[in-house]
């Protein structure tokens, strides 16, 4: 099977090292992939603080757009790996199968600009595909550095598994957790799993975001975790360059890796640390690294 | 017609404001905005505002509900009320992170998420906005740079939100930003579709399907 990938802006820019990191292991596991031809934005959570309509339609016209792209295709899967965009295009999607009025003004602004939507597309996470499609079996099978010893504290972030996720669970999500076992790594338990990393607050009024990355960067690191994995570009953002002004602020000398779920895949996979875009990491996440040093399996 | 009157009473135990100070707020049926809680319940599944239980679950799960004016609770409770100028010009509104644990916790199923991104949108278009609050500025360029180009751009768009809130933030951030640039992170380059009139299209029809709702 075939999917269309849908990058969205973050992965462009900040979150480079996710789009590295993921298309590779995609690459490395035969996954088959195109991108979604001239995507926009899907609004993430600014445009619809600004104008609702809109909103769905922006995003809408990625859902039209891949029905038009994979028109002679049997199923149309979208991978969405940011948080935001994913939920934003599931979001769009419900709202408009229950809402017919809507659908309809949609539908028709969408046809007199030449496009189309059905509602034929399914929009998935690439944990999704990776635990539930391609399997952890198979995974396992894959894996040339089992990574033993590692300890993995899995962030999940707010909207990957909420609201509208089916995949995993809104409260204890697993997905992530059972990847990292798969990989000979050991998942912490914790209980921040899913709160919230301050999100676009921490950029833009400090006192109230740093305090929410440190809560979940000091209980990592209570509960020893080596590095933290996480599925969004902003989460990543937030818990990885935000540690100097963490420390500042709470004098603590925190000093934890935090990388994609995608790049600690990439490593047991046997890929380089550059091509999953590694060297452009702010804090190095050390323990990660010995554990695959020299090419065979490490036991650390 | 009455006066809005603000009163100050002390909690025996327990602290409101940590000064063991309440506030509370009184009007006058008269000056309370009755419709605006049917405008807010005009969203998708927003009449279920109304079988709210004030049980509090939703500010007892929320991570900012501390730094709010008033909690989520609260502000649900003023909507139906129609404290209007209060909830539209509250922090409440702006601090709303967009987690959603409030909307999957609540045992009534009430989308306070969404609520919000309501007042959000009423908000900006009433004069009770300030054009400074960074949030609502961040949210304002954003739209637009999506509406001229299709795409966001952090880096140009990060630059704008400092220059017009608080470019003191801007030379704090300095380094970061460097930080970033340098291990290719960040690029001031504004990144666009190619088939921007298309987009252009469907964003005129939609206005145009508005219009034509209005009337
Ligand atoms: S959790 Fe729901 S029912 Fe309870 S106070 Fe909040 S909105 Fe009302
Ligand atoms: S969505 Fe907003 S109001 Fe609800 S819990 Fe999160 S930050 Fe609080």
């Amino acid at each position: 099977m075939r999917y269309l990938y849908y990058p969205g802006c973050s992965l462009k820019c900040t979150g480079r090292s996710y789009e590295e990191s993921l298309l590779a292991v995609l690459k490395a596991l035969k996954i088959d992939f195109v991108e979604l031809n001239d995507w926009n934005c899907c609004g993430a959570t600014a445009y619809m603080a600004v104008d609702e309509s809109k909103a769905f339609a922006i995003a809408s016209r990625n859902l039209a757009l891949a029905e038009e792209q994979f028109k002679n295709e049997k199923e149309i899967h979208i991978i969405a790996p940011c948080s935001a965009c994913y939920m934003v295009l599931l979001k769009t999607q419900n709202y408009l199968a229950h809402n017919a009025g809507e659908m309809k003004k949609i539908q028709s602004a969408l046809k007199e600009s030449g496009l189309s939507y059905e509602g034929k597309v399914k929009i998935r996470h690439p944990l999704d595909v990776l635990v539930n499609d391609f399997g952890l079996k198979e995974i396992t099978k894959a894996v040339k550095h089992h990574l033993k010893g590692i300890k993995v504290a899995s962030y999940y972030g707010c909207q990957t598994v909420r609201p509208l996720a089916t995949f995993d669970d809104a409260r204890e999500p697993v997905s992530m957790d059972e990847l990292v076992r798969a990989i000979g790594a050991e998942p912490v338990d914790w209980p921040l799993k899913t709160r919230c990393c301050g999100a676009s607050l921490t950029g833009i009024i400090e006192q109230v975001g740093l305090p929410l990355s440190y809560i979940i960067l000091h209980e990592a690191a209570k509960r020893r975790a080596d590095v933290v994995i996480t599925a969004c570009p902003l989460c990543q953002f937030n818990l990885e360059c935000y540690q100097t002004e963490i420390n500042k602020n709470y004098q603590n000398d925190l000093r934890i890796g935090v990388i994609y779920f995608s790049q600690l895949l990439g490593l047991a996979l046997g890929i380089s640390p550059k091509e999953l875009g590694m060297q452009r990491l702010f804090v190095k996440p050390e323990g990660v690294y010995k554990a695959v040093k020299g090419g065979e399996t490490v036991y650390v | 017609m009455g006066k809005t009157i603000d009163v100050k009473t002390f909690a025996l135990n327990g602290t409101a404001n940590g000064r063991g100070e309440i506030h509370r707020r009184i009007k006058y049926e008269s000056e309370l905005s009755r419709d605006f809680k049917e405008k807010i319940a005009e969203i998708a599944y927003g009449e279920k505002l109304y079988s709210c239980i004030q049980c509090g679950t939703c500010s007892a799960t929320c991570p900012v509900s501390h730094y709010m004016d008033y909690t989520p609770r609260k502000i649900i409770q003023m909507v139906r009320e129609g404290f209007k100028e209060e909830v539209l010009s509250s922090s409440t509104v702006w601090l709303c992170a967009s987690c959603y644990s409030c909307t999957v916790e609540c045992p009534k199923g009430i989308k306070i998420t969404d609520v919000m991104y309501a007042l959000k949108r009423e908000a900006i278009s009433s004069a009770y906005h300030s054009k400074h609050f960074p949030a609502s500025v961040l949210a304002n360029s954003f739209f637009k740079q999506v509406l001229d180009h299709g795409r966001n751009s952090e880096g140009p768009l990060l630059l704008k939100m400092y220059l017009k809130t608080n470019p003191f933030m801007l030379i704090k951030n300095m380094k970061l930003g460097f930080k970033l640039w340098k291990t290719g992170r960040l690029s001031l380059k504004t990144e666009k579709i190619k088939n921007k009139r298309n987009l252009n299209k469907l964003l005129k029809n939609i206005e145009k399907a508005e219009e034509a709702e209005a009337k």
